[in-house]
């Protein structure tokens, strides 16, 4: 009964999914559709975060770090390469191997899920400030000056392989949501393989998973780079919609904006964190606007009642309430059932003796 | 000989800055094993309290060593009482939600000063020369109050009732309690002290970086990267954290560059982490203070 | 002819700070053995065996389990052995269900396929059909104990270290417990670590008895049991059963 349930979700998705990819075009004007791109690239940002923290069990504070690595590698390279279907390519390549990398330090190094945290906030900490000082004209990757707090323009991209024949928004924004369809369908079978399965259960339970006789920190290891890769490849889609990347991408904000994303959305599940970006980047946007108050007092204020209120986030706390409605429904009308079998059955013994 | 008193002035500096930032939380983490995300902002309160002060006319020697700790303190007292109660034991629910009043502290601050810096002061002491070379006298003013309070957190730890129950309750929370010492009243004046002396910190490093909303995020790494590389004793940890990290730092940023020498503290700490877990006094100096 | 010693250690210690848990022990194991190891709380077994399973890096000594020394390894490399272990707290995945536990185990060391006929087998041998998809974490202590042991089982051990199986156990899973652990015997070497007395007598064949982090003495039930410097350790140690 749990797995059809399961499916038709999964179903459900992808059919909104396919809805908004090729409906969104056709009703939206050009400003809507890239801030709707935007929106589609930060949802790819949160999913890898979901990923490896509601099933890897993983705490990183500097999911951004790697998002931004992603987006300024495509930029770097796409200005190099002269095109943009190898840099994409590379872009989360370095990503995943930048999360590698890391991850092997802290997960060989067995550090306490705090500490991870922690160091993890640092790093896209770091990146921020030694990016933003890269201002000068000998600061540069091949042809690409780095640009300090400035940032780099980000060339367009382009139609596989034809660099002169640039995407037009709508075009950028079908690239982004199919992007973003690959990468959930993709963790969704990542979570119910063998791998993915061992992955929660080390979430669950480190030594028992160890007694069975698993490497936690390979297992952990490769979680964290699958995510590192979904970042950066979020962070390629950002850097298109947004045509310019800065080192923003890496501050204190934005990594916080991702750990409320999770934690709003729904932290057991994919799809929570998904709708908890795109429902945050309209609202804050839309706070943004009045300036009444500072927007990052909102979002203080949120993260801490949902973390003291509502742990679990959304979608998990509204598929409980609907659980519990389902049952007492089905409780009444099975009960029913129960007595009138109960019933004929006693009719049959009596009139048998 | 000129240059290389000015160089070690200049690494002692960073590794007395290190001090300053760092002491608070270390004080927060030793003893109650709580990481505060807001410790930044504990930082940027105490930095808005001496600027605020002092432009409103009150003395800046009274702004930074009176008020500036008397305000944050008030403020930790009441954050404790309001949130990190609810929260012991639960180690990741504390880093958010710290994180939580962290992004709380820089909007409300934002919304009051606005996002630029609401005026500088310039800091006492003039510069001072080593042979061709000046240097801030400043600075060489707070390498001494680095010195005296970690003598000072040493002092009260080691000879005072306060920090004989404090230490006691840090090693054996229950024990303590069956003794009679309310371990609640213990852990709201660690967390009181503790961002009292953020408040100090920041106030006193005020006249350097002035203030903005926002400076809160330059504090937290290295804040961080130092206590836990530290370990958990309080004050081993943080000036041997300290000296090694700050001293990389120094000497990187001499030779390369001050952005390269951020990178070469982050680097040092990943691999003294990856070394020791947990922490330099996890392995030497255990049981020290 | 003596059967192969397959589990060794020479002058194993443990020591936690200025405590010494586990001291200087030499201890072996045939091949195919029921060993036993029991002594009154904070003799050391519990430490040794977590020696045993790597969970801990001993202070001095060696472990060697089929001509390998895996002192100092990884938990997961002895795991990998073929090892099965349980904890004296139960650590089994209590947000997931029965079959998942049980399958977890079965598919580290077998086939995606084998390993989900492994798990249908070992759920029937156990008669935990009923809770096949049951939440660990609803279930009541002894029967999380059964899924725990299960999940030893379904490993396909060759050597099953257990501490205290059946604490928590009403009488009849006590019964059924020992039942399960002498048909294990038949293939596979084991030890367990345990306090409850009858329990022991009704598995032991060789008892191992520790005693301030030494082995104190070794020998058959009725050997150890009528020992007088035994029965001194446990006066007043009696179990209320």
């Amino acid at each position: 009964m749990k797995r059809s349930r399961d499916t038709n979700a999964l179903i459900s998705i992808g059919i909104v999914g396919l809805i908004i990819l090729f409906g969104a075009p056709q009703t939206l004007d050009l400003f809507e559709i890239i801030s709707l791109t935007t929106a589609v690239s930060l949802a790819i940002l949160a999913l890898s975060l979901g990923l490896i923290w509601g099933f890897g069990g993983i705490l990183c504070f500097g999911q951004t770090a790697f998002f931004g690595i992603g987006a300024y590698a495509y930029a770097i390279a796409a200005l190099n390469f002269g095109g943009s279907t190898s840099a994409i390519v590379l872009a989360i390549l370095v990503a995943a191997a930048a999360a590698a990398i890391l991850g092997y330090f802290m997960f060989y190094g067995r550090l306490s899920d705090v500490y991870l945290a922690v160091i993890t906030l640092t790093v896209t900490l770091i990146l921020y400030s030694v990016i933003r000082r890269t201002s000068g004209p000998e600061y540069k990757i091949g042809i690409a000056k780095l640009g300090g707090f400035n940032g780099i323009n980000v060339p367009p991209i382009n139609y596989p392989w034809d660099a002169n024949q640039f995407l037009f928004p709508e075009q950028v924004f079908y690239v982004a949501m199919v992007s973003l369809l690959g990468a959930y369908f993709l963790c969704v079978w990542l979570t119910k393989s063998h791998f993915g399965r061992v992955c929660i259960s080390i979430r669950e339970n480190e030594i028992r998973s160890e007694l069975l006789g698993y490497d936690i920190r390979l297992y952990k290891l490769g979680m964290f780079t699958v995510g590192g890769a979904i970042a950066g490849l979020a962070g390629v889609m950002f850097a298109n919609s947004i045509g310019r990347i800065t080192p923003d991408v890496y501050n204190l904000y934005n990594a916080a904006l991702a750990i409320i994303w999770v934690i709003i959305g729904g932290r057991g599940t994919l799809i929570g964190p998904i709708l908890g970006a795109l429902v945050l980047f309209y609202l804050t946007s839309f706070l943004g606007r009045q300036a009444v108050v500072n927007i990052n007092f909102f979002l203080g204020l949120v993260l801490i009642i949902f973390v003291l209120v509502v742990p679990k986030g959304i979608v998990p706390s509204l598929v409980q309430l609907w659980d519990r409605r389902r049952s007492r429904r089905m409780t009444a009308r099975s009960a029913k059932r129960i007595r009138r079998r109960g019933r004929s059955r006693f009719k049959e013994a009596t009139f048998e003796e | 000989m000129d240059l290389f008193a000015a160089l070690a002035l200049q690494i002692i500096y960073g590794i007395a800055n290190l001090v300053l930032i760092s002491i608070g939380l270390a004080v927060i983490f030793g003893m109650m094993r709580v990481i505060n995300l807001a410790h930044g902002e504990f930082l940027m309160l105490g930095g808005y309290t001496v600027i605020v002060s002092t432009n409103s006319g009150v003395n800046i020697w009274v702004a930074m060593l009176i008020l500036a700790p008397l305000v944050v303190g008030l403020i930790g007292l009441i954050v404790e009482w309001v949130l990190i109660r609810f929260l012991y034991g639960r180690m990741v629910d504390t880093l958010l939600a710290t994180w939580g009043l962290s992004l709380l502290f820089i909007g409300l601050i934002t919304t009051i000063f606005g996002a630029q810096t609401a005026t500088t002061i310039s800091p006492p002491f003039g510069a001072i020369s080593i042979g061709e070379f000046s240097s801030s006298g400043y600075e060489v003013f707070l390498i001494f109050v680095a010195i005296i309070l970690v003598l000072l957190v040493y002092l009260l730890l080691r000879y005072t009732k306060l920090g004989l129950v404090a230490r006691g309750t840090m090693q054996a929370a229950d024990m303590a309690a069956a003794l009679g010492i309310s371990t609640q009243r213990v852990y709201s004046m660690t967390f009181g002290i503790g961002s009292a002396l953020s408040g100090l910190a920041g106030g006193l490093l005020a006249p350097i970086t002035g203030v903005l909303p926002t400076i809160g995020a330059i504090y937290i790494g290295k804040a961080f990267i130092t206590v836990i590389s530290g370990g958990t004793a309080i004050l081993a940890g943080t000036a041997s954290a300290s000296i090694l990290l700050g001293g990389v730092n120094g000497i990187v940023s001499f030779i390369i560059g001050p952005t390269m020498g951020e990178v070469a503290l982050l680097l040092l700490a990943i691999v003294l982490l990856r070394l020791m877990p947990q922490g330099i006094t996890g392995r030497f100096f255990k049981r020290s203070l | 002819m003596r059967s192969e010693v397959v589990l060794e250690t020479r002058g194993l210690s443990m020591h936690f700070g200025g405590v010494v848990a586990v001291d200087r022990v030499d201890f072996s194991l045939r091949e195919n053995e029921l060993r036993c190891l029991i002594g009154p709380n904070g003799a050391g077994k519990s430490t040794f065996f977590k020696c045993l399973t790597a969970q801990l890096s001993p202070t001095a000594g060696e472990v060697v389990i089929r001509d390998f020394n895996v002192t100092g390894s990884e938990p997961h490399q002895v795991a990998r052995m073929g090892v099965g272990i349980k904890t004296q707290v139960p650590n089994v995945f209590d947000g997931l269900d029965v079959e998942e536990n049980i399958w977890l185990s079965a598919s580290q060391s077998a086939s995606i396929k084998r390993a989900r006929v492994i798990t249908s087998e070992v759920i029937e041998r156990l008669q935990l059909g009923d809770v096949r998809k049951v939440q660990l974490g609803s279930l009541a202590h002894g029967q999380r104990q059964q899924v725990e042991l299960g999940m030893v089982l379904a490993g396909e051990p060759w050597l099953v270290i257990l501490d205290e199986p059946t604490a928590g156990m009403t009488p009849d899973e006590v019964i059924r417990t020992a039942d399960i652990i002498q048909e294990i015997n038949k293939s596979a070497t084991m030890i367990i670590v345990e306090h409850d007395m009858q329990f022991i007598r009704m598995i032991a064949r060789r008892v191992t008895v520790f005693h301030q982090g030494q082995i104190l003495i070794e020998g058959g039930m009725d050997e150890v049991s009528s020992d007088d410097k035994v029965r001194e350790i446990y006066l007043g140690q009696r179990k209320v059963q």
